[in-house]
């Protein structure tokens, strides 16, 4: 089925050639994200320049019933900006303005290609910041953030991207230009911002987005701890909290992960032990040498080996420099790798780190561990070689991992998303009547279902088929049915 | 966790032969370690320009991936986005993954010089700049004052070129101000004895551009290693290193040239080559992994390689020992691409400015950011490099700064053609050894 002519004429007119990509070499640039693992070549590619634009092109989709997808820098690692066959990618990668940044309300209004970074630029002159720090956050797009509500290492403390969105300026599934929330965060009727957050890029398209803007903060302490053993790792986590300290953020890293990351970016990390904590704490400079001291102690009570504190902001960034490229860096001991997400009650971390690695071992793979510790959001990495045939074991365990958390009372996803690849293992998680009523608002956005479709919700095509081997069903063999 | 309809393996099988022809593919493994993660793009400066995939590394990345599995041709899209990387390598600084970028479009611009015909306009530029550009002797002809539109109008290729591409021809021309008689010929000493007690012995690549150009810079370097200790050969009879076309993709000639520099210095008795040039630099440390390969030459090629040294890796290992007088000024470092990316000398230029009293050195905003000069780019295409020129003098601009200094003769032209453009006529634009020799000669700092 190929994308018809005459909307295709209607599609490319709503921008002008300057703003398409239809070349079929060109658009397959497009096929896919940061997850690598799905691929489908657009037809066409828009990269319209202003929210106007972002309308027109949604509006010409609209009209003539092609599916669209958002997408902004790419790194998403859910799928969540797969490409429909036939269909039209919508890049923001244009819109990338900051608006306004308002020092007396902290606020910041900026366009969705902006990076997270970015914005913490604009404000720094003012001694402001915005605080969600996924760990792309040097390349992932503010308008990724709105659809995926990331997270980041600070969202301990700090909470998630729906929690710094005053506003967004949203073009809807029909083309229609729409303000959700307002200046304060305080709104009259149905939170419709709240609604839209996190929706995966399914109820519309954000085109312009005003975030909160904290002071940032008088002090910051860091330090990195290595530890005999994950579990022990884990308790000082948990020891942390007990004590009634909330801090900014706690990471742990596991061997592979250490080792990956200290290969890249030459950190300081130890290479060879089994576990290391990056503790932070920020705040007022009594506070947080007190809290700070606290920390130490509960960090040598559970046998740490050795305690760098960072001496200065270069080692300071090194520390999280080491901790945010570990993603990336697993590339540098692995052909080949998945990145999974998970959330797990705190108190479980320790179990579920053992579950793991039995699971890995059983599976033949090594599995890497970088997580947020302070809120149980795991990013077990799973290591494989495709060339060496690896790719579906390490799936299954990849996906099995995920379960495994909502098992032990936790969620599939903590931060990346359900996406292309979670999609199926939502009934794990919800059952069929949330389902349904999850089904329902994103009916009442887009009735057509045109705006990112096929992913977050379970379709049977989607998840009662797996590609490659093609096995007919015996009602297609005798001529009943046709599937395509 | 399934796969859906419609998606494919992480690896897609191959499909076909590979588009590449067997004279250096971009190899397999080095493509694999592209992991799609995205972290190139905001450096990359085609990417900042115009947000489209095709333009950035990971998107060049993955059609040299098609093409290397036989999906797609080097014509067409993979030639087009190639040909439009600055090959700045801020990517290589930037990937956590570690992908030799470098190596990757190393080894993909000639398979496309080889294999995919350019259109005669094209075609006759490029012989042009290569005709003119590694040579001395012409280079000088045509640097006279006013001397080279005219040089060059009247070659009649050039003049039906002119017709068909003005915008290259007057890029060009206004890359290259004009020199005095006197600068242009000058020629630099054969041997300089190091002042004091002797730290070593150097020799000093004197480079095409920047002997013709900025003859002072290499006067300066060669005042600076001596009073730093330093015994300075500049052999006479030496030539073009073969940057220009080995970032071009021109493979054959560059070699040449590599071969006949090794040969040239290889028999000198010194501790390193130095080069004031981040380009030449960043070549010359390459023939090692150009030679590779070739049985008679590998070896003397490690060899040299080895011996390359940019002159602020050895002022930096030195460390000062000439006198410094004050320069009280506000000094911007511009990273050029080929000596912070391909090189990774980022903090000695620093420390040899910070050895100077009284200076402050100024960092610029989106340092990592090319200024768009890289090579022939901002002769081929000039809209682009513009466009980052103008960004890049906005940045300057930001910091205040009294004086801008950089490595790179490319960078010097380019930047000061968009200083010029806007309001900062007036700032000197100098290699950080000409401040470095104005202090240890208690001389005022130079105006170009």
């Amino acid at each position: 089925m190929a994308l018809d002519p005459v909307a295709r004429a209607a599609i490319v007119a709503a921008l002008g050639p300057d703003d398409v990509v239809d070349d079929p070499v060109q658009t397959r640039a497009y096929e896919c994200d940061g997850l690598t693992g799905y691929r489908v070549r657009p037809e066409i590619v828009l990269i319209p320049r202003d929210a106007e634009a972002v309308a027109r092109a949604v509006k010409a989709c609209h009209r003539n019933g092609v599916p669209f997808v958002a997408r902004g820098a790419g790194t998403g690692l859910s799928g969540g900006a797969l490409p429909v066959a036939d269909g039209v990618v919508i890049s923001l990668a244009r819109l990338k303005r900051v608006l306004e940044v308002d020092p007396v309300n902290r606020r910041a209004v900026v366009e969705p290609g902006v990076t997270n970074l970015e914005i913490t630029a604009a404000a720094a002159a003012h001694g402001l910041y915005y605080a969600p720090d996924p760990s792309s956050q040097q390349v992932c797009t503010i308008g990724g953030n709105v659809a995926e509500n990331s997270g980041g290492a600070h969202c301990l403390k700090y909470g998630f991207t729906t929690n710094h969105v005053l506003a967004m300026e949203v073009v809807l599934p029909d083309g229609e230009l729409v303000t959700l929330g307002g200046d304060s965060a305080e709104q009259l009727g149905p939170d419709l911002r709240g609604v839209f957050l996190g929706s995966e890029g399914t109820l519309g398209i954000t085109t312009k987005i005003t975030v909160r803007l904290l002071r940032t903060p008088e002090t910051v302490r860091t330090l990195l701890a290595d530890f005999p053993s994950v579990a022990e790792a884990g308790e000082v986590v948990s020891d942390i909290v007990a004590a009634g300290i909330v801090p900014a953020a706690v990471e742990m890293m596991d061997t592979l992960a250490i080792e990956a990351a200290e290969e890249a970016v030459h950190a300081g990390y130890t290479v060879g032990v089994p576990a290391a904590l990056v503790v932070e704490l920020d705040g007022p400079i009594e506070q947080c040498d007190a809290e700070f001291a606290q920390v130490k102690e509960i960090c040598d009570a559970h046998g740490c080996t050795r305690l760098h504190i960072a001496g200065s902001p270069e080692e300071r960034a090194a520390i999280w420099r080491g901790r945010k490229a570990a993603f990336a860096a697993v590339g540098r001991i692995s052909p080949d790798y998945f990145v999974q997400d998970g959330v797990v009650p705190r108190t479980r971390l320790a179990e579920v780190l053992g579950r793991i690695a039995d699971m890995g071992d059983e599976a033949g793979l090594r599995v890497a561990n970088v997580f947020h510790a302070g809120d149980g959001n795991l990013h077990p990495l799973v290591l494989y070689s495709a060339a060496a045939g690896e790719t579906e074991r390490a799936e299954e365990l990849s996906g099995a991992i995920a379960e495994l958390c909502v098992e032990l009372g936790g969620s599939l996803s903590g931060e990346h998303g359900i996406g292309t690849d979670k999609a199926c293992s939502m009934p794990k998680m919800y059952g069929e009547e949330d389902l349904a009523v999850m089904k329902r608002v994103r009916d009442a956005f887009d009735p057509e279902g045109l705006c990112n479709p096929g992913k977050v919700l379970p379709t049977p095509r989607l998840c009662g088929e797996r590609p490659g081997k093609y096995r007919p069903h015996p009602l297609e063999e005798s001529g009943v049915i046709e599937r395509l | 966790m399934t796969t859906p309809a419609g998606s494919a393996d992480t690896n897609l099988p191959q499909t076909g032969p590979s588009a590449f022809d067997e004279h250096h593919p971009p190899s397999r493994e080095l493509l694999d370690d592209c992991v799609h993660c995205g972290f190139c793009l905001p450096t990359c400066p085609t990417y900042q320009l115009w947000g489209e995939e095709m333009d950035s590394p990971r998107g060049r990345i993955y059609l040299m991936d098609l093409a290397e599995k036989g999906e797609i041709g080097l014509e067409g899209p993979l030639r087009q986005h190639i040909d439009a990387c600055l090959g700045c390598m801020a990517c290589v600084t930037a990937c956590p993954s570690g992908v030799q970028y470098d190596k990757l479009l190393e080894s993909v611009r000639p398979q496309l010089e080889r294999n995919v015909p350019r259109t005669p306009a094209d075609r006759m530029f490029r012989e042009a700049i290569f005709a003119l550009f590694p040579y001395k002797r012409r280079l000088r002809a045509a640097a006279l004052p006013g001397a080279l539109y005219q040089k060059l109008a009247a070659v009649p290729a050039v003049r039906r070129l002119a017709a068909k591409l003005p915008g290259r021809l007057a890029a060009l021309e206004s890359l290259l101000p004009p020199v005095t008689v006197r600068e242009a010929f000058a020629t630099l000493p054969v041997h300089t004895s190091a002042v004091g007690e002797r730290r070593g012995r150097v020799a000093l690549l004197s480079g095409c551009v920047q002997d013709v150009f900025f003859h002072r810079v290499n006067e300066a370097t060669v005042r600076v290693l001596a009073a730093e200790g330093l015994d300075v050969l500049v052999p006479r009879d030496q030539q073009c290193c073969g940057a220009l076309e080995l970032h071009a993709g021109r493979e054959d000639p560059a070699l040449a040239r590599a071969k006949r520099t090794i040969e040239r210095f290889e028999r000198l008795d010194v501790d390193h080559v130095v080069t004031n040039v981040a380009g030449c630099g960043s070549s010359m440390k390459d023939y090692a992994h150009l030679l590779a390969d070739d049985p008679e030459w590998a070896r003397r090629a490690k060899e040299f390689s080895a011996r390359v040294r940019d002159v602020h890796e050895v002022l930096a290992e030195l460390g000062p020992r000439a006198p410094r007088s004050p320069v009280p000024a506000r000094v911007a470092y511009h990273d050029a691409c080929h000596l912070g990316h391909a090189q990774g000398v980022r903090t000695q230029p620093r420390e040899v400015l910070r050895s100077i009293p009284e200076l402050e050195v100024l960092d610029i905003p989106e340092a990592a950011l090319c200024c768009g000069s890289a090579g022939i780019y901002n002769m081929i295409m000039p809209e682009a490099a513009d466009e980052l020129g103008r960004r890049k003098a906005d940045n300057v601009r930001s910091v205040e700064p009294a004086v801008v200094v950089t490595a790179n003769p490319g960078c010097l032209l380019q930047i000061g053609k968009h200083l010029k453009d806007g309001t900062g006529a007036d700032l000197p634009l100098l290699h950080p050894v000409q401040l470095l020799d104005a202090s240890i000669r208690n001389v005022p700092v130079p105006r170009s």
